[in-house]
């Protein structure tokens, strides 16, 4: 491999045969390249789905109501269902070995708030210390609302990454006083939450409080619950929908709706959503496995067609060297050497332009199903690897029976 | 030099068998200048090939330089090749997208001499033959003359036992094919064993004897006077 003397044969061969290394070279460098983008396009598909599911905990199940569309033991349909604290905390204590985050929610949609002379309207919600995880929320400073915060009905408030620079233009935050509709309220922590700027646009603040200051009573509009994880991801989902279901079941028992009313209560598990989109990921990954395959095997048949043609090209080549004395090993290392030589420089040149590209274009690349296209390196080298060892076996067959050739007959060929 | 015995080798093609040389015996002595003639399928080009090891006898034996050539691996037969052996060919046979110093450089390159020992060793030779400017010349830039003196120069350049000629001035017309064999005479003159298979009477006649051979067996073995191409050409 590192025989100086023979390096300069074939860098002689190569300088020789422009057109022809140019062909073999771009022919491995496309299908690299287009491997490369292929993988990366699968990725940034596969980052953009999960990114709309990160925005909550993936096996939260949330509660939510309406109005119901039946009419069910002499009452009207058109009804709305109000939950109300004793929904969640029955659910709560009957279901307490399962669940392991759980929060009720009261919410108003635009709160008008004020720092100093900045204002803006955001969404208030009141929950409970759970409500962190829920929301897969994590503290930049501060905390997040605690159970003495709840049974006191602190008026404190934790704010949204959105709300802080908005209000607060970058200063500290934790220990100022905003107002809220006219209350003042304590500044305990700011958050940032992987839905992006929508969910970070909110003020959180203990339920009872929200309660209190909103006049809502003991009125809540969500409920929200993650259970236990089994480590198993099936099993999870399987769990997960015998609990909605029931959760479901034991609502609209309370609340006098007819069984077959799909609006008044909706249960919904964000396992299942997960599943699909695992089940989608899948797919999508495995599609593009599928091209991607297909591309590296194109690439090898062309590596091997050319292999074969260079071989064919220089069967007279190899008839002189050998009259005059080249060793029969010492033609297909020749010919070997040349072909890997190339098709490594090329497959990493197909890489880098891949690379490159992704670095330069993939930023740019930020719409809501495609987010930070990117390939995993070690898959990319390992790939230019397979194609060099690929042309190289499709290469030697062709290169042992050049070798094998009785000069004579290689020198006749023309 | 070269010693052969009731050399026998046939071609099977299909279901036939073409004997084509049907015992040979032969041999030639350090510094000789033979020519083999004889009509096409008189089975010279074979002996040729025998001798230059790029073919193999079905039964006899060949010595070359007291070195027994018998059942050789293509490794040792490409090892003997490059050592004892010096091959002119009626086309040639340049590497062509090699340059004229390169070409000659070639058989050294097998014999595992560095670059620069080699490049110094081919310009040598390329002297040699007359042909030290063209050095940096590819073989698609030199005349027909000029591409079988760098031919020569290459079967010179590791030094061989024996020369093989084949049919060297083929393609050559007859000034040119003179010059050709004045050079030839003269390496021969320095002492290297010459063997040039041939039909034409003339250039058989520049060597110092002949031998004819007609199917597959040899009908006439005689010492020549040589006739010098150089008066030849001066004709």
């Amino acid at each position: 491999m590192f025989d100086l003397e023979r390096w300069q044969e074939i860098f002689e061969a190569i300088r020789k045969n422009k057109l022809r290394t140019f062909l073999t070279g771009l022919s491995v460098a496309s299908g690299i390249f287009i491997l490369v983008i292929l993988l990366a396009t699968g990725k940034g598909i596969e980052n953009g789905v999960a990114k709309q599911f990160e925005r909550d905990a993936a096996s939260r199940i949330s509660v939510w109501t309406g109005v119901t569309s039946q009419g069910y033991k002499g009452l009207n349909p058109g009804r709305f269902i109000q939950l109300k604290n004793n929904d969640f905390d029955q659910t709560v204590l009957k279901y307490q070995d399962q669940l392991e985050y759980k929060s009720s929610i009261y919410r108003i949609w635009s709160g008008m708030t004020t720092y100093k002379n900045e204002n803006g309207s955001y969404r208030i919600e009141g929950a409970l210390p759970d409500y962190q995880f829920l929301e897969n929320e994590s503290m930049t400073a501060g905390r997040f609302i605690n159970n003495y915060d709840q049974q006191n009905i602190e008026k404190v408030a934790v704010i949204g990454h959105k709300v802080f620079t908005d209000l607060f233009k970058g200063n500290n935050a934790i220990g100022e006083y905003i107002d809220i509709s006219g209350i003042k309220f304590k500044v305990i922590g700011v958050f940032t939450d992987p839905g992006g700027e929508r969910e970070e646009a909110r003020i959180m603040m203990p339920l009872s409080t929200s309660q209190k200051v909103f006049n809502a009573g003991d009125n809540i509009r969500n409920i929200a619950f993650t259970l236990q994880s089994t480590g198993n991801f099936n099993r999870d989902v399987e769990a997960s929908n015998i609990f909605t279901t029931q959760l479901e079941n034991q609502l609209k028992t309370r609340h006098t709706i007819a069984p077959t009313d799909n609006r008044a209560i909706t249960v919904r598990s964000n396992l299942q959503e997960t599943k699909r989109f695992y089940d989608l990921n899948n797919m999508i990954s495995l599609f593009f496995w599928g091209v991607g395959i297909c591309t590296i095997i194109a690439g090898v048949v062309g590596v091997s067609n050319f292999m074969l043609i260079i071989v064919k090209e220089r069967t007279k080549e190899i008839g002189i060297r050998k009259a005059i004395g080249a060793e029969p090993w010492s033609i297909i290392w020749m010919i070997l050497h040349e072909s890997i030589f190339i098709t490594a420089i090329a497959g990493f040149l197909g890489l880098i332009f891949g690379l490159g590209l992704l670095e330069l274009a993939g930023p740019a690349i930020e719409t809501e199903f495609i987010s930070n296209p990117s390939v995993d390196f070690n898959i990319a080298i390992s790939t230019v690897f397979i194609l060099i060892v690929a042309g190289a076996i499709a290469g030697f067959f062709p290169a042992y029976r050049a070798a094998k050739i009785k000069p004579i007959e290689a020198l006749n060929d023309d | 030099m070269i010693e052969i015995k009731s050399l026998h080798k046939s071609y099977k093609t299909g279901s036939t068998s073409l004997h084509v040389l049907k015992g040979i015996d032969f041999s030639v002595k350090q510094g000789e200048m033979v020519s083999i003639m004889g009509s096409s399928g008189s089975g010279k080009s074979t002996l040729l090939n025998i001798l230059g090891i790029l073919d193999e006898a079905d039964e006899g034996t060949y010595t070359l330089d007291g070195v027994l050539i018998k059942n050789l691996n293509e490794k040792i037969a490409a090892r003997y090749r490059n050592k004892f052996l010096g091959f002119i060919f009626q086309s040639f046979n340049l590497i062509n997208y090699k340059s004229a110093l390169d070409n000659v450089a070639m058989p050294l390159y097998y014999q595992g001499i560095k670059r620069a020992e080699r490049l110094e060793k081919a310009m040598h030779y390329l002297e040699k033959v007359g042909l030290a400017e063209w050095a940096t010349h590819l073989p698609n830039e030199l005349s027909g003359g000029q591409k079988q003196r760098v031919a020569i120069a290459r079967a010179l350049a590791s030094d061989p036992k024996v020369l093989l000629a084949d049919e060297p001035t083929g393609a050559l017309d007859s000034k040119t094919s003179y010059e050709v064999m004045e050079l030839i005479q003269n390496i021969n003159d320095e002492g290297k064993t010459i063997l040039l298979v041939t039909h034409e009477e003339d250039i058989a006649h520049m060597t110092k004897r002949i031998v004819h051979l007609k199917d597959g067996l040899i009908i006439n073995d005689s010492t020549v006077k040589q006739q010098r191409a150089k008066t030849a050409l001066h004709v």
